[in-house]
């Protein structure tokens, strides 16, 4: 068939000559470049003693953020959960009572809040979709465990450290 | 000469279970062990190059060949021949023949001396050398020449015809 | 026999057993790093500082591990196999000379267990004896795999031996003995073989490739066509033999050819530093040699191993009996014809 482009190339097949079916240079030559990479240095890191630095904007472990007196800014609205495209995120909403004002900024605050790290794609939808600005996917990579019922990060886990602590 | 006798006691105990056995592969072993046995017997006799031959040549290459040629057909108790009824009785007939006619030829024998060698050290490497390359020299060479030509046909036949028109890869 | 020169021979029987388990067991670790090195890597580092404990790790994992016998096997010869395997891979360092005579307080001990006069021959026979381990380990398993890891096993072995045996053939013209002490002896300073056997040399190393089972001829053990080879079906410390048995060899094959080719425990001015150093001493730095040597040889081993990538299993056959045989004839009848010449 025409070629439409030009750019096809007609390949032979050369029979090798005596010094290339002699094996012996070829797999000499293919020892030298083994050898120069064993005087490299290596490309990998000992991963969890070190760690290579994240870029601007990776992804990682999800935080429930608190606002500046140190009160979680999570209102409970659903938005995040409804967002998310592998339903990795549900919660239960509770009233604020009195005197608790300085632990929760809204009227209305996330009792329960878990997020199934093993349904999770960590696309950041739900940082998008947040309208009080509450949960960021600026932590670490997600630690590995033995049980699936151990993925399931609750509060106690994703809520950003106090203030003052 | 006791080791000799429980050597001795062990080729023939091995043979026997070489022909006994009922899996072809375990006689196979047993034939090994009996060929290891052959090798002890001949360093009793001081015989060290023969032995190490005896070890590299049958022990090594012929009963691995054996091994893998009985490995590769396929030894299930189904495909096994049945044998009629008649060729039983004609081969146990037959067997008992040869078993009287060795026994009789035997005993036509006498008794043998014990074989001493006039010189010990016969079997060492040098003296066998100058042995095979003096007083045997045409045998030795007509049979080299024999297993060489063999091995070129060997080679011969690994390679392929030039004429046959190549096989596309 | 004296008493004392039984009680020296069976310490030297001993260390030499001891000394090639724990060469074995570093090559299992050098191995690692070594690929590691070569493939830009760190390689283990977390059992003692740099991993040195590494394979005391691996040694305690595969005793721990659940001994498996597969239903269907033959269970004498399943444990027959890998036990023949690592005993042939040991009986073969009886007949390495380690070293010069040492000669302390006017007794002589030779470094050599025994010093046989068909020495070469042994180490062959006990080489064609190896591939028996894997034979009745893959037949025994009762598994396609393992049996064609076997088989496989057994022609590679047969075609190499008759190479190495012809090349071993062109190294004796020049020797004019079997025995490894005395070959080891003539080559005395820098007269090692390979300077007058370059060819068998090469010969030989190939041959030395495809009977320990390593890359590029590691077709027994194939892993991406037979799963694992000829063991397949085994576990637990069973296992670890027919490993530890591999490098084992490796390590009789690495003695074997830096005494037959290498000049063994000889290097250049060792006169001038025996002289100077002493009677017992000197020798030992002989022996120190002779271990750089086989070092060196397994570091070789490993380096083609992580360079080359494996034969396909016809290639194999055209090279062994296609290439290697006649090249091994040709080496044999130009080493006759220069000998009668100049001698």
């Amino acid at each position: 068939m025409e070629s439409l482009s030009n750019k096809k190339k007609q390949l032979k097949v050369k029979p090798l000559n005596f010094w290339e079916r002699a094996y012996l240079p070829a797999i000499v030559s293919g020892l030298a470049i083994t050898m120069k990479h064993f005087f490299k240095k290596p490309v990998t890191i000992a991963y969890p003693d070190v760690k290579r630095e994240f870029s601007e904007n990776y992804r990682g472990l999800h935080s429930l953020k608190r606002d500046e007196n140190g009160a979680e800014r999570c209102t409970a609205c659903g938005l995040c959960a409804l967002s998310c495209p592998a339903e990795a995120i549900t919660m239960q909403a509770a009233e604020r009572q009195k005197g608790e004002e300085n632990l929760y900024r809204e009227e209305k605050y996330a009792a329960v809040y878990e997020i199934n790290m093993l349904r999770c794609i960590f696309c950041g939808l739900c940082e998008e979709a947040c309208p009080k600005e509450a949960i960021y996917l600026d932590g670490d990579i997600v630690q590995s465990d033995y049980l699936r019922k151990d993925f399931i990060y609750g509060k106690d886990k994703l809520v950003e450290a106090p203030l003052n602590q | 000469m006791s080791t000799f006798y429980f050597i001795a006691f062990l080729s023939i105990f091995f043979s026997i279970l070489v022909i006994s056995a009922k899996n072809p592969v375990h006689s196979i072993l047993y034939l090994i062990l009996t060929f290891f046995t052959f090798t002890i017997h001949y360093i009793l006799m001081n015989a060290q190059f023969l032995a190490i031959v005896n070890f590299i040549v049958y022990m090594g290459a012929i009963l691995v060949l054996f091994l893998y040629t009985l490995m590769l057909i396929n030894l299930n108790k189904e495909s096994e021949p049945v044998k009629p009824f008649m060729v039983k009785i004609a081969a146990v007939f037959g067997g008992g023949i040869l078993a009287v006619a060795l026994v009789s030829s035997l005993k036509s024998l006498g008794v043998s001396d014990p074989v001493v060698l006039k010189n010990p050290e016969l079997g060492l490497v040098k003296n066998l050398g100058k042995v095979l390359f003096h007083e045997f020299l045409l045998p030795f060479e007509v049979s080299s020449v024999l297993l060489l030509s063999a091995m070129v046909g060997a080679v011969l036949l690994a390679t392929k015809d030039p004429k046959e028109p190549k096989a596309t890869i | 026999m004296e008493l004392a020169d039984i009680a020296i021979k069976f310490g030297l029987i001993i260390i030499i057993f001891l000394i090639s388990l724990v060469v074995a067991m570093y090559s299992t670790y050098a191995e690692r790093k070594i690929a590691a090195f070569f493939q830009d890597r760190i390689g283990p580092n977390r059992a003692g500082p740099f991993g040195i404990l590494q394979p005391l790790a691996d040694g305690a994992k595969m005793f721990m591990k659940e001994e498996i016998i597969p239903t269907n096997a033959t269970p004498f010869l399943f444990i027959v196999g890998p036990s023949l395997a690592i005993l042939t891979a040991c009986i073969g360092s009886a007949v390495i000379p380690w070293g010069q005579d040492l000669v302390i307080g006017g007794k002589v001990i030779p470094l050599q267990v025994t010093d046989i006069n068909v020495g070469i021959l042994y180490i062959f026979g006990v080489v064609s004896l190896g591939v028996y381990g894997v034979m009745i380990g893959g037949w025994a398993s009762n598994n396609k795999y393992s049996l064609l890891g076997a088989i496989r096993a057994a022609s590679q072995n047969i075609s190499y031996e008759i190479s190495m045996g012809l090349s071993i053939i062109a190294l004796l013209l020049v020797t004019g003995t079997l025995s490894l002490g005395e070959i080891a002896q003539q080559q005395h300073g820098w007269h090692w073989n390979v300077i007058y056997q370059p060819v068998g040399f090469i010969l030989f190393l190939v041959c030395a490739f495809a009977e320990t089972n390593r890359t590029p001829f590691d077709l027994p053990e194939c892993e991406t066509e037979l799963v694992g080879g000829y063991h397949t079906e085994y576990s637990s410390m069973k296992l670890g033999f027919y490993l530890f048995a591999e490098y084992i060899n490796m390590f009789i094959s690495s003695a074997v050819m830096a005494t037959l080719y290498w000049g063994g425990y000889n290097y250049p001015g060792m006169d001038w530093v025996t002289a100077h150093v002493g009677p017992v001493i000197g020798p030992l730095i002989g022996t120190a040699v002779f271990f750089v040597k086989i070092f060196g040889f397994i570091f070789f081993f490993m380096w083609v191993r992580w360079t080359i990538p494996r034969f396909r299993y016809d290639q194999l056959m055209d090279l062994g009996w296609k290439i290697l045989i006649p090249l091994a004839i040709a080496n044999i009848v130009v080493t006759g014809i220069v000998i009668t010449l100049f001698n």
